[in-house]
């Protein structure tokens, strides 16, 4: 091929439309990078020491690491039966629960907080009674613990359920229940021994997705009082310049190393979720 | 047998009590999902003291502050949704029919599925450091251009920086629904309508886009929700200096700015509304999408 026809072959707008992506992810990263080792040039690495080296860092990251875990199994406990039960037994309730799963796209964060906020800020009472059976929910640590959880449970929901599903399509899920049942397997074991295994994979990714809408999570967090590592790095770039820097990039590197290990164990699928 | 064809046909005899499976599932939605939902929804109709009314809707539509933060919101997300859609397409197109080398296509869909989860306070610290005051492209700019852009006008607080703020999240959603729409036109049109003459200008306007359309249209409808609902990002880089629908909201559950708690039930409202059209816009369209992209 001559030089000019391969010239004509060279995909010139293909090129520069992927190289200017490429700038627009990548110049941000590097000017927070930069930024976060300028404080001071004997020791580049300050900033990183300093948020490090701070007990209130490791007391929040700790405690957002805490909360998606708690959301992580906890959504599993939900989901699996759910959905497994749905492709087993209910098809008929499938419409209404893929549904449901998908609501969190249309009540945001800030809205979901809001009626929550407004649902349990009440004590609870046996209704057209003044008899109160518990305190409200927002009053005391385990009760915004469990709002969090469940409201991250909500977020997370349409990556979970559509992870999960999508993994139980690919195994026989009726013959295997079958073979269970007639060894003699009760439905725990069925479901703990027979089906975990075998979605493990897409329980992984919606797992590792969970944890990336979590762990940066700054909405249900700031509003309900907990003192996760959002609401910490927000406050901290309220007074500070150069530690945030640092610690948003660590959290890239988070989400970064979350969403590698997806692409890592689903062979590419990978999916889209987000705290904007 | 008769347990076989239980399993294997239970439209035909299914009892209450196969329901009983799906139990837990709707009492968490209905506890966490619904009520919540629910209470805004009927707060929105109610005075304070508890009866009826229809004020609060009409305020929507009257208040000043209100109908601005809707048109700001509106603004923002039909910008970010446009440009980032635009230039989301166009980066779908260079990896999957531009020609590009195959590994870049894995490195970008990569980079996508980071990006667009890369968002909120990080999000707005990152580009404090590259378009803030003191930034690493301010000062390029400035040093090496001698260009000054905030003399010139542009302010990373206003609308048009947290628009670009906006484009990091965008555009690589785009990326990510678009690629496998792209990778779903078949050679065999391309093939037959060079067969029949059509140079590459007729084949991308008569034949690809009519088939690309409503996916492309479906998407922006699916990023400009995805704008409309965000929050930590603005409040992060502006510090709730921008008036936005969901920043309004949040100042209004921190303590009743608007003067009236009503009015904020209804705000949120509205914006389920605004969210729940262009859910169903986007799943509309994808439907269509779906007859031809298998």
């Amino acid at each position: 091929m001559s030089f000019l026809a391969r010239l004509r072959k060279f995909p010139f707008w293909a090129w520069f439309w992927f190289l200017l992506g490429a700038l627009y992810f990548i110049l941000p990263l590097y000017a927070t990078v930069a930024f976060s080792l300028s404080w001071d040039p004997a020791d580049p690495f300050k900033a990183y020491e300093r948020s490090f080296g701070d007990s209130r860092f490791w007391r929040s990251f700790l405690l957002s690491n805490g909360l998606a875990l708690a959301t992580i199994f906890a959504s599993i406990i939900l989901v699996v039966p759910t959905a497994y039960w749905i492709r087993l037994k209910l098809p008929q309730a499938r419409r209404i629960v893929e549904f449901l799963t998908l609501m969190p796209f249309v009540v945001p964060a800030i809205i979901l907080v809001f009626g929550m906020i407004r649902i349990y800020s009440t004590p609870f009472t046996i209704p057209f009674t003044d008899i109160v059976l518990m305190r409200p929910l927002t009053n005391f640590s385990l009760g915004t613990n469990i709002l969090i959880v469940a409201g991250y449970m909500v977020l997370s929901m349409p990556y979970m359920y559509r992870s999960v599903d999508t993994g139980l399509r690919t195994v026989d899920i009726r013959t295997l229940t079958e073979a269970a049942q007639s060894l003699g397997a009760s439905w725990f074991t069925i479901v703990t021994r027979i089906i975990l295994p075998n979605i493990r994979t897409a329980m992984l990714s919606g797992a590792l997705l969970t944890f990336a809408i979590v762990v940066g999570e700054v909405v249900l967090a700031s509003f309900l009082g907990v003192p996760a590592f959002g609401p910490y790095l927000f406050l901290l770039g309220q007074h500070r310049a150069y530690e945030p820097a640092a610690l948003s990039f660590v959290s890239f590197l988070l989400t970064w190393v979350a969403m590698g290990l997806i692409q890592l164990v689903s062979g590419g699928h990978g999916q889209v979720a987000g705290s904007h | 047998m008769a347990q076989a064809t239980a399993l294997n046909s239970p439209r035909s005899t299914t009892s209450w009590k196969v329901w009983l499976g799906v139990v837990p599932f709707f009492l968490f939605a209905i506890l966490f999902l619904l009520l919540p939902s629910f209470r805004l929804l009927t707060a929105s109709f109610s005075t304070p003291d508890g009866s009826f009314t229809l004020d609060n809707i009409r305020q929507l539509f009257t208040e000043p502050l209100i109908v601005n933060s809707y048109k700001m919101s509106i603004q923002i997300s039909a910008v970010t949704a446009l440009g980032g859609g635009f230039f989301g397409f166009l980066l779908a197109y260079s990896v999957t029919v531009g020609g590009l080398p195959k590994p870049l296509r894995t490195v970008l869909i990569t980079f996508s599925g980071v990006a667009s989860n890369f968002a909120g306070v990080p999000l707005a610290f990152a580009f404090v450091a590259t378009l803030g005051r003191q930034g690493f492209i301010t000062a390029i700019l400035k040093n090496v251009f001698n260009m000054d852009v905030y003399d010139a006008g542009f302010n990373l607080y206003s609308f048009v920086g947290l628009s670009l703020v906006y484009m990091y999240f965008q555009f690589p959603l785009m990326v990510l629904i678009m690629a496998p729409a792209l990778d779903g036109l078949k050679k065999e049109w391309r093939e037959a309508a060079e067969n029949l003459g059509a140079n590459t200008t007729q084949y991308w306007l008569r034949i690809a886009m009519p088939v690309l359309l409503p996916s492309i249209l479906g998407s922006m409808i699916l990023l400009f929700g995805n704008a409309f609902g965000a929050y930590a990002t603005a409040y992060a880089l502006t510090g709730g200096r921008i008036g936005l629908v969901t920043i309004q909201i949040g100042a209004q559950i921190r303590g009743d700015v608007l003067y009236n708690p009503g009015l904020g039930y209804a705000m949120a409202v509205g914006m389920v509304v605004i969210m729940a059209v262009s859910l169903t816009g986007y799943s509309l369209l994808q439907a269509k999408t779906e007859r031809w992209l298998k």
